[in-house]
């Protein structure tokens, strides 16, 4: 518990870690270079074929995805067909609107709440402020599987299921996430704070003018983290949806997924199309998702 | 009425500073903190606090889906549990997946890093390729994967034809079932471990390397005797994410086996019996009972080993005073 990860190194300082690796490489013999770059291409090509094969499928004309022995190159060419295909059903482009919907709901909202507790915790002094925090430490062992089933009894008691609250709501409580920004706040000296107090801010100006603009890369990291999850998350939406339109992207895949029939490009090129956006983001943000998920990976402890 | 402490040295503004301990009531020491954590304690008491309890209450009940009353059974869901070999079978394919999934997932993972941290070039491309499934949502993933283990015309068993061998039936026989989905599972998540495994790495002093280098260290001797020890740490945390994880599988045997958990079942983990007993046959009572059961695994594990890790660390403090 008491491990949080190295807080957002200076980049400038990994950096030039990396060169000084790389200048020790350099200075390594031949042959260990030869049999490492040899080592990592063997390994990325397992771990790219999958995808490549994938990508291949859906650009494949339906009656040429079955061919024996396997070709990366279809006889007839390319094609964009199954995407037509996937893209002029309406249930794709809905699914794609609510996951995208919920999971920026999701991320705002927890991203809100959270900041504001973890601010709470680590500055204020209140009655109960102790009982709460071990609270939250403590909900950070609770596994979300075990709570689906009463979960959805209060649901249908709210009158949730099948409404886009029903599947947002849940997803909010986030004790890590909290732990995570609390134990950056800690670290935030309070000059600043007192400075402001001096000339009359309130506390919530403080927060929402002062803390919040220093802790934009934690910010990003948690506000990351909790995007991918709410993206990819499966169980609790497939559990409270049952409507069709409401559906999540990874939901919709699965239940509605019967409808492609065994039709191997049309069933890729909706998978790709579902994981597109992740890896868009993921090439723009490459060294901002890397340190934010060693960040709040490690600080979840 | 407040004290302001002056300091000699300047706070330097890095975030990650270890906190310092302040006494008594400084100005930035605010009031109103109770209003700060309301929002996150109203959800956190309505979504987690409040479903932990009722489920708990729950566990004592016949409740059932299927009709609104419920009756008081006192531990009859769990002396039931305790007597239902579905239980155990389905908590043995947890344990056992946990295992075969938890080994590659640490050791792999560990390669990738050590690999890519020699600095070679490509390190975009390298980082990409192992982190890159991580992002998919687990729908993509599975959907990826049943056409490549696709018994006729799959991509894995053409491959293993083209060298001459035969085809496997990885998602139509039991002996394949959890097979598959460990090669899945680790395609899918180990870039995480990497990521954990590299940002440690960096983290270790290139002086180090240096003095070992001045004394006549190799490669290999700098890799057994000053990586691999500093990893250590790392390592513990990320088996005991890594089993934490693991533990919970539910999602991609879920999807892979079509609910059904497998030929005969052979892969279907104890989440996946919660989820069948609750919501396919309607008996809540029942499956909250066994989703009790699990939770307590799973708290045991976690004190289990917060309970090793102190012993060891104090241990090691012993030694090195």
């Amino acid at each position: 518990m008491s491990t949080i990860a190295p807080q957002a190194p200076a980049p400038r300082v990994a950096r030039k870690e990396a060169t000084d690796r790389r200048s020790s490489a350099q200075r390594s013999p031949l042959g260990v270079r030869v049999g490492v770059v040899t080592a990592l291409a063997v390994v990325a090509l397992l771990w790219l074929a999958p995808l490549l094969w994938a990508l291949d499928t859906s650009l494949k004309l339906e009656s040429e995805t079955t061919a024996v022995p396997p070709q990366w190159i279809p006889e007839s060419g390319f094609t964009l067909e199954a995407y037509r295909s996937v893209l002029a059903s309406d249930d794709l482009i809905t699914w794609f609107v609510n996951s995208t919907v919920i999971s920026v709901a999701v991320t705002l909202l927890t991203v809100l709440v959270s900041a504001l507790a973890a601010y709470g915790f680590s500055r204020c002094e209140f009655r109960g402020r102790g009982v709460l925090l071990a609270l939250t430490v403590a909900g950070i062992m609770v596994p979300p599987q075990i709570l689906i089933v009463p979960l959805y009894r209060q649901m249908i008691a709210m009158g949730l299921v099948d409404t886009y609250w029903g599947v947002i709501l849940p997803q909010l409580v986030a004790p890590a996430m909290v732990f995570i920004l609390k134990k950056f706040f800690d670290g935030i000296p309070r000059e600043l704070e007192e400075a402001a107090r001096v000339d009359g801010a309130g506390s919530f100006r403080i927060f929402w003018q002062i803390v919040l603009p220093l802790s934009r890369s934690i910010l990003a990291a948690v506000a990351i983290f909790v995007f991918i999850g709410a993206w990819n998350n499966f169980l609790w939406p497939f559990i409270v949806t049952s409507n069709p339109d409401l559906m999540t992207l990874p939901v919709g895949l699965v239940t509605v997924q019967s409808t492609f029939g065994v039709r191997y490009a049309q069933v890729m090129a909706a998978a790709i199309l579902a994981g597109l956006p992740l890896i868009i983001v993921f090439m723009l943000f490459q060294r901002q998702i890397i340190r934010g998920v060693a960040t709040t990976g490690l600080g979840g402890q | 009425m407040a004290t302001t402490t002056i300091q000699t040295t300047p706070p330097a503004l890095v975030p990650g500073q270890p906190p310092r301990a302040r006494k008594g009531r400084s100005l930035a020491t605010n009031r109103g903190g109770f209003w700060f954590v309301l929002p996150f304690f109203v959800v956190y008491a309505v979504f987690l606090l409040w479903p932990v309890v009722y489920g708990l209450g729950m566990s004592f009940f016949d409740t059932s889906l299927a009709r609104p009353e419920s009756d008081f059974v006192g531990l009859a869901n769990y002396r039931e549990l305790l007597g239902d070999p579905l239980v155990w079978r389905t908590l043995g394919h947890t344990l056992l997946f946990t295992v075969m999934s938890t080994i590659p997932l640490v050791l792999v993972a560990l390669l990738m890093a050590l690999l890519v941290q020699t600095g070679v070039r490509g390190q975009w491309l390298w980082r990409f390729s192992f982190f890159a499934p991580f992002l998919m949502p687990v729908a993509t993933v599975v959907l990826i994967w049943q056409w490549l283990f696709q018994y006729d015309f799959g991509f894995i068993n053409a491959t293993l034809g083209q060298l001459g061998l035969e085809p496997v039936g990885w998602l139509t026989t039991e002996e394949m079932a959890i097979a598959s989905v460990v090669i899945l599972t680790v395609w899918w998540t180990v870039g995480f471990n990497f990521l954990l495994y590299l940002s440690a790495l960096q983290a270790i002093p290139e002086s180090l390397y240096e003095a070992a280098a001045l004394d006549g260290a190799g490669g290999w001797r700098r890799l057994v005797s000053i990586t691999l020890p500093l990893l250590s740490r790392t390592t513990g945390l990320v088996i005991v994410l890594q089993v934490l994880a693991s533990l919970k599988v539910f999602d991609q045997i879920y999807i892979l086996f079509g609910g059904g958990g497998g030929p005969d079942g052979a892969a279907a983990p104890l989440l996946q019996y919660v989820y069948d007993t609750g919501f396919v046959s309607y008996r809540l009572g029942y499956a909250s009972a066994i989703s009790y059961m699990f939770f307590a695994l799973i708290i045991v594990f976690s004190l289990g080993q917060l309970w090793l890790s102190n012993r060891r660390g104090t241990s090691q403090k012993g030694g090195a005073a």
